[in-house]
């Protein structure tokens, strides 16, 4: 039996001990003797969290698939444990072997989301890593970093020896081929790195030199060394439709936030909304193979005994056997008592009607992403939504049964004026006129519409990358004029509105298109004391505050100033495979409110091609 | 048909909580493809009920759960099933067919349950210490209720508790465990240190869970039996 990296004493004084004892179902164990390669995989957030994710399951299962590979999973010990290890001096572990992580090959973050940046250096600070890749020898693992975030990986840079960009069941397996024949031949860290910087998609960030110019701008990013490619590729899988997938995904041992099957039907999406990154990033839009699919759920529902299966995908709706491997999954699983999840549903007859077979529809509630008030800022934005869609919709699902709805928006689009955020409270307004259009006795007392605002934040790759923020204080005051317009619709006792704090926006759009001296501002923040910040309950404003003005960064020349198209921008030397000159005429249009078709109705050449995949091969049908 | 299912929970899968001990084995059913019945409603849920907790960093040789089967499948195969899907901590011991009726519940028929606090270092309480505090007449221990806190005599519900040989002390018990009367090892051991006026720290001694048991019938010739001795093999 294993021994525990935590005494009983610990875990019996901490919250939730089973985060950090491993020993899940389907979690794998090897002998650490009998493999050349140890990676650590790490999600610099709680357990729950972490164990939520797909992405992760995916690579642990491709690379303990390789004989010469453990890979185990580490995660941020909770503020509790947090501070026992600190004052105990205990390092960090992996769940699998409980052994320390700083004796492993590699420790490899996702990096998911801005506000978990600080969570990374409490995980490189409690395996007692030096939290600078420049003061890391021989005897530390090698630092590596993947996930939606690095496609501006600046803002990390110092922190990590290497970055992955793009899906790493591409080049995975080459790099770890070349680290295990590397590592038998006793080479050096240096000679590795300089080896794994020549592989596509991998990005060594001590390679590559950047200047700053007298506006205090990037002016210059090069590599400062021979041999080092100028630009890295995007890397993006080709045959996804074919692609593995974890048979038998660990299960968590406590309630996880997605504790459920997730079969990822497609990757990418057709939309090209303009605010969207993972609507860029993930191009080209692929499908899974519908057979593959049905193996794969029932794999995957049998060795977890999970009771519930969710489609993932940026838009399921756009699948084009989405009827098929509905009807396959109700039929199958409908009387076994395995829930059906479908997020990212498109409402329409169609949906309403799979829905209704799936869910209690007294208790559940519908959700529309409108994300403008108005069909001029939705055609800024791209969003093919119009408003008949939307209240045809709501007439459906009421007539349905269903007497709640979500409504989701930004705030803070480029060009926003106080006409588009009226049109939220109308469009709201219109909603549940709708609702009470019907006959009495088809109703159930109120409708309840709930409208949730967001800040929106620019992110890299996408045509808004060039947009000014709005600063949280004009933030706050389209909040005050939604608020008061919804006061003054005729249905306002049935209308909610909910909206989103503005500081942690303001930081997220620091912290996404930041370049290298972000890095000072994470480094001071996380002395002081910063972690956990994408919850509500520990994130500090005043830390953060302190921090900016420790570092003299000025946080507003990130976030409220507009790019010109000719800047060089920190991300610039990625080559996401959606191109520049794609994206800086879909920002010209978007000022100009024309919309653009999807990629099923036509192409419009954003680069995504080169990939050779998924709809740019099969090319254009219908929807 | 009702089956009653013994498993084991030991190593790390001590620090699994009740209602994660429940998921686990909703989810080991739906692995093992026992064929669980399953309750009436728009989300069904499969008829399960489990016997008391067990305490946090307890293990246990001897932990219940009752289930109602919709279909057919021998014990011998039920235990294998299990056992082909479980993870390290976990092992499934039997499954036995059970009379039908809320009163034959595992939950329902627990009276008593046995355990063993072992503890770890050598200069801990003694088998001297251990006489002495099973000689008082009454055992008093403060006990929250929701009026506030109360004393109460533990001792009647100490039905046995004897020290083992050699050191450090080793102490089995037998303790009331029925919904009515309910002493817990940990109670016992607060009491010990309360009578030694001394501190016994909760992680200076391991605490395993034997068995649990349902009282005996009429005249029989124990007074509690182990709660699968009420079942029956399914063959």
């Amino acid at each position: 039996m294993r021994e525990l990296a935590l005494k009983d004493e610990i875990l019996l004084r901490i919250e939730k001990p089973s985060r950090y004892t491993g020993n899940e179902v389907n979690s794998v164990m090897k002998d650490p003797g009998s493999v050349d390669i140890r990676f650590a995989m790490c999600f610099p957030d709680v357990y729950e969290i972490g164990m939520s994710h797909l992405g992760m399951q995916i690579l642990y299962h491709m690379f303990n698939s390789r004989e010469d590979t453990w890979c185990e999973r580490v995660f941020s010990p909770w503020t509790d444990l947090d501070k026992i290890m600190r004052q105990e001096k205990i390092p960090l572990f992996a769940l699998e072997s409980q052994d320390e992580v700083k004796i492993f090959d590699f420790l490899g973050i996702t990096i998911q989301y801005e506000m978990c940046y600080t969570n990374i250096l409490q995980i490189l600070d409690l395996s007692q890593i030096p939290i600078y890749a420049k003061d890391r020898g021989e005897e530390h693992p090698l630092v590596i970093g993947g996930g939606p975030c690095v496609l501006n990986p600046e803002p990390l840079a110092p922190f990590f020896d290497l970055f992955y960009i793009g899906e790493g069941e591409v080049s995975y397996p080459v790099f770890l081929d070349t680290y295990a024949a590397m590592k038998r031949e006793g080479r050096s860290r240096e000679e590795f790195l300089e080896a794994a910087a020549l592989i596509p998609g991998i990005y060594v960030p001590a390679f590559y030199d950047a200047g700053y110019g007298p506006d205090g701008f990037l002016a210059s990013f090069v590599p400062n060394r021979k041999n080092v490619p100028d630009r890295v590729v995007r890397q993006a899988l080709t045959d996804f439709g074919h692609a593995e997938y974890p048979k038998a995904p660990v299960v968590p041992n406590i309630k996880a936030t997605q504790d459920r099957v997730t079969l990822e039907i497609q990757r990418g999406c057709i939309r090209g909304c303009r605010f969207c990154q993972a609507g860029m990033i993930y191009r080209p839009a692929r499908e899974k193979d519908l057979g593959l699919l049905k193996e794969q759920a029932r794999d995957m529902l049998e060795s977890t005994g999970h009771e519930e299966i969710s489609l993932s995908s940026l838009s399921s709706s756009d699948y084009s056997h989405l009827k098929e491997l509905l009807e396959f999954l109700l039929e199958e699983y409908g009387d076994a008592g395995v829930n059906i999840s479908l997020p990212s549903l498109r409402i329409d007859a169609f949906s309403l009607q799979v829905m209704g077979r799936v869910q209690d529809v007294k208790k559940s509630s519908l959700t529309f992403a409108p994300e403008a008030g108005s069909q001029r800022l939705r055609d800024v934005i791209n969003k093919g939504l119009t408003e008949e869609v939307i209240l045809e919709g709501a007439r459906g699902a009421f007539q349905g049964g269903w007497d709640r709805v979500k409504l989701y928006f930004m705030l803070g689009l480029p060009t926003e004026c106080g006409e588009d955020v009226r049109g939220i409270a109308h469009l709201a307004q219109k909603i549940a006129e709708t609702y009470y259009e019907m006959p009495k006795e088809q109703r159930q007392g109120r409708v309840q519409v709930t409208v949730s605002t967001s800040f929106f934040v620019p992110k890299p790759f996408t045509p808004f990358q060039w947009a000014a923020m709005v600063s949280p204080q004009v933030y706050l005051e389209r909040v005050g004029i939604l608020r008061e317009e919804m006061r003054a619709q005729v249905n306002h006792k049935s209308i909610r509105y909910n909206w989103h704090e503005a500081d942690v926006a303001a930081l997220e759009g620091f912290l996404a298109r930041g370049d290298r001296r972000a890095a000072k501002v994470i480094a001071r923040v996380y002395e002081l004391g910063a972690m956990y910040d994408a919850w509500t309950e520990h994130f500090r404003q005043e830390l953060w505050t302190q921090a900016f003005a420790d570092t003299g960064v000025d946080i507003e020349s990130y976030t409220l100033r507009e790019r010109d198209t000719d800047e060089l921008l920190p991300w610039d030397f990625i080559d996401a495979g959606v191109g520049r000159e794609f994206l800086e005429k879909e920002w010209e249009r978007a000022r100009e409110g024309r919309i653009t078709p999807n990629c099923r109705r036509s192409c419009s050449g954003c680069g995504a091609a080169r990939y050779k995949g998924g709809v740019c091969v099969e090319g254009q049908g219908q929807v | 048909m009702k089956v009653r299912v013994k498993f084991e929970k030991y190593g790390a899968a001590r620090f699994l909580g009740h209602l994660d001990t429940m998921r686990y084995f909703q989810k080991a059913v739906r692995r093992a493809k026992i064929p669980i019945a399953f309750s009436s409603g728009f989300r069904p849920h499969m008829i399960m009920s489990f016997a008391a907790p067990l305490g946090l960093g307890i293990s246990s040789s001897g932990e219940y759960f009752d289930m109602e089967l919709s279909g057919e499948m021998s014990s011998q195969d039920m235990v294998r099933r299990f056992n082909e899907t479980m993870a390290e901590g976990f092992r499934v011991v039997s499954a036995r067919r059970v009379p039908e009726g809320k009163k034959y519940n595992a939950m329902a028929l627990t009276a008593a349950a046995s355990y063993q606090v072992r503890f770890l270092e050598k200069d801990g309480p003694t088998a001297e210490d251990l006489a002495a505090f099973c000689a008082q007449p009454v055992i008093l221990v403060e006990k929250k209720t929701k009026s506030g806190v109360k004393t109460v005599d533990i001792k009647p519900g100490i039905y046995e508790l004897e020290a083992g040989q050699g050191e450090p002390l080793e102490c089995s018990m037998l303790l009331a465990a029925s919904s009515a009367d309910h002493v817990g090892p940990k109670m016992v051991m607060e009491a010990f240190a309360a009578h030694l006026e001394r501190e016994i720290p909760p992680h200076s001694y391991r605490i395993h869970k034997r068995e649990v048991y349902a009282r005996g019938g009429e005249g029989g010739a124990s007074r509690f039996v182990p709660l699968e001795v009420a079942g029956g093999e399914i063959g």
